[in-house]
């Protein structure tokens, strides 16, 4: 047996658990939060993806021991009251989910992929979500969904709030010049 | 999984001394090996000694010539690491292929190279870089190291504590993942160095192994065009579900000319 005190989603927990006790069995049976699935057990699907320290791990893989002292972030602390997080809005707004059995790790997935990664390419995100299975979308919707909460989390960074109206002078410019070698091509034809 | 002992070792001389004492405890790095084999109950250790966390076993240095990564060192770690991308930029991509995200963010260098997985990545580049595997108790050079599928020159209770990767002229690794496992089918790393070049194939056999017939082919100046009709005994290659012993030798002949063609 080994005390195990882990701060959860802000809180501090403390159980006394077998040296054995998987984290994703301490989230679930030790403190009720069931958000965390457990679809494969055997590190394959992510549908167990919590972050400890702020990086996503598969928390059937991990012993709770292991991770003693850290701080773990789950699906039940990402929304703010009554606010999900843009991720979970996003995923919720373009039907990124069916059944909704691999969501929270996909979802937790998603949020560390950002952090990495705030503005992935199509091919990123794919290589991004590998460890994460989903038996129902085809992963059309749920791509759509990390691109749109990309644009959110990205547009709701305040310290840029003040450059923004410079880079968006330049994309006109860019388009202006795209446009315009378009219409020199035009006329060459 | 069956019960055991776990023990959070605060320096690399506890956790030698840990091993010393009990015959039946395992080292835990990462975990993402090892914890998947203690729930299958394939493993029954008395105790695990995690080192994943000691600072003397973190970390990536370049100097001389030479790139050293401590076998704590998590694969996420390596695959973003500046002073990798710069010294040898083949091992970052390497390192961002193996699994996924998740096991990238706790599997460890260290913990690959001791399991040797026959179809694991690190293996190639240690094996065709022609790194040293630094123990606490010794150097071992890579041709040393690797004695086959999960066995390696490491004795009971040593300890790797770090992998040394002499900077090459150009490298590359071109891997054939499988496309459920996503550990290779066939991966192939090339190196080029001074003296020659050399090539080490991952996934296609029962463990890594050195192309001895290619890298003398290719000599100090490897064109894809020089292992066209090289040989590659097809008897030696792994046969399953998956793929034939023939179409394996194939794979492997194509992942060496991609990495031959990306030599950077
Ligand atoms: C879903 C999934 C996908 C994966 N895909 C790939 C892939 O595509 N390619 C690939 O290469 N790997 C893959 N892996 C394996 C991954 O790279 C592991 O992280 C790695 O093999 C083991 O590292 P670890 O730190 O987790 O070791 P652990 O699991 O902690 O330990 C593994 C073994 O090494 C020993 N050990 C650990 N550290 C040391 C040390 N310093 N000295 C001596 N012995 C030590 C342990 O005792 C144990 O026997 C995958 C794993 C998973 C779960
Ligand atoms: S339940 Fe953890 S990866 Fe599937
Ligand atoms: S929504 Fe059902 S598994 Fe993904």
């Amino acid at each position: 047996m080994a005390k195990v005190e882990i701060k959860v989603n802000g809180v501090k927990q403390s159980r006394n658990v077998e040296d054995r006790t998987l984290l994703a069995n301490f989230l679930r049976d030790e403190l009720g939060l069931t958000g965390t699935h457990i679809g494969c057990d055997t590190s394959q699907c992510g549908c167990c993806t919590v972050h400890v320290n702020g990086r996503a791990v598969k928390s059937c893989s991990v012993l709770a021991v292991q991770v003693n002292g850290a701080d773990v972030l789950t699906i039940e602390g990402l929304a703010k009251g009554s606010k999900l997080h843009p991720v979970q809005q996003a995923f919720s707004e373009c039907h990124g989910l069916q059944c909704g059995f691999c969501t929270p790790g996909m979802i937790m997935a998603t949020v560390g992929m950002l952090k990495d990664t705030p503005n992935p390419s199509e091919e990123e995100i794919i290589h991004g979500l590998e460890g994460n299975l989903c038996r129902c979308t085809g992963y059309i919707n749920i791509v759509k969904a990390v691109k749109q909460s990309a644009k959110m989390l990205r547009g709701k960074k305040p310290a840029k709030a003040a450059k923004k109206a410079a880079p968006k002078k330049k994309a006109k410019a860019a388009k202006k010049a795209k446009k315009s070698k378009k219409a020199k091509k035009a006329a060459k034809k | 999984m069956y019960a055991l002992n776990y023990v959070k070792v605060k320096s690399l001389a506890e956790a030698a001394k840990m091993l010393a004492s009990n015959p039946e405890a395992k080292l835990m790095a990462g975990g993402m090996t090892l914890v998947p084999t203690l729930k299958q109950r394939l493993a029954q250790p008395s105790h695990l000694v995690d080192i994943g966390a000691l600072p003397e076993l973190r970390g990536i240095t370049a100097k001389a010539g030479t790139l050293t990564i401590g076998a704590a060192t998590k694969h996420h770690d390596v695959a973003t690491s500046a002073v990798a991308k710069k010294a040898i930029p083949s091992l970052a991509y390497l390192a961002g292929l193996i699994g996924d995200p998740q096991v990238r963010n706790l599997g460890t260098i260290g913990g690959s190279v001791a399991n040797n997985d026959p179809a694991a990545d690190y293996p190639a580049a240690v094996l065709g870089l022609g790194a040293t595997v630094v123990t606490n108790k010794r150097e071992i050079a890579a041709d040393d190291y690797f004695q086959g599928m999960f066995t390696t020159a490491l004795e009971e209770g040593e300890i790797i504590t770090r992998i040394v990767f002499p900077v090459p002229r150009r490298a590359a690794y071109a891997k054939f993942a499988h496309p459920a496992s996503g550990y290779a089918m066939a991966g192939v790393f090339v190196a080029q160095t001074s003296d020659g070049t050399r090539v080490a194939v991952t996934g296609a056999g029962p463990g890594v192994f050195r192309w001895k017939a290619a890298e003398t082919a290719l000599g100090k100046n490897p064109k894809a065009a020089a292992i066209e009709g090289v040989a590659l005994d097809a008897g030696e290659m792994n046969e399953d579900i998956h793929a034939t012993r023939e179409y394996r030798a194939n794979l492997v002949r194509v992942m060496a000319k991609r990495a031959i063609a990306q030599l950077r």
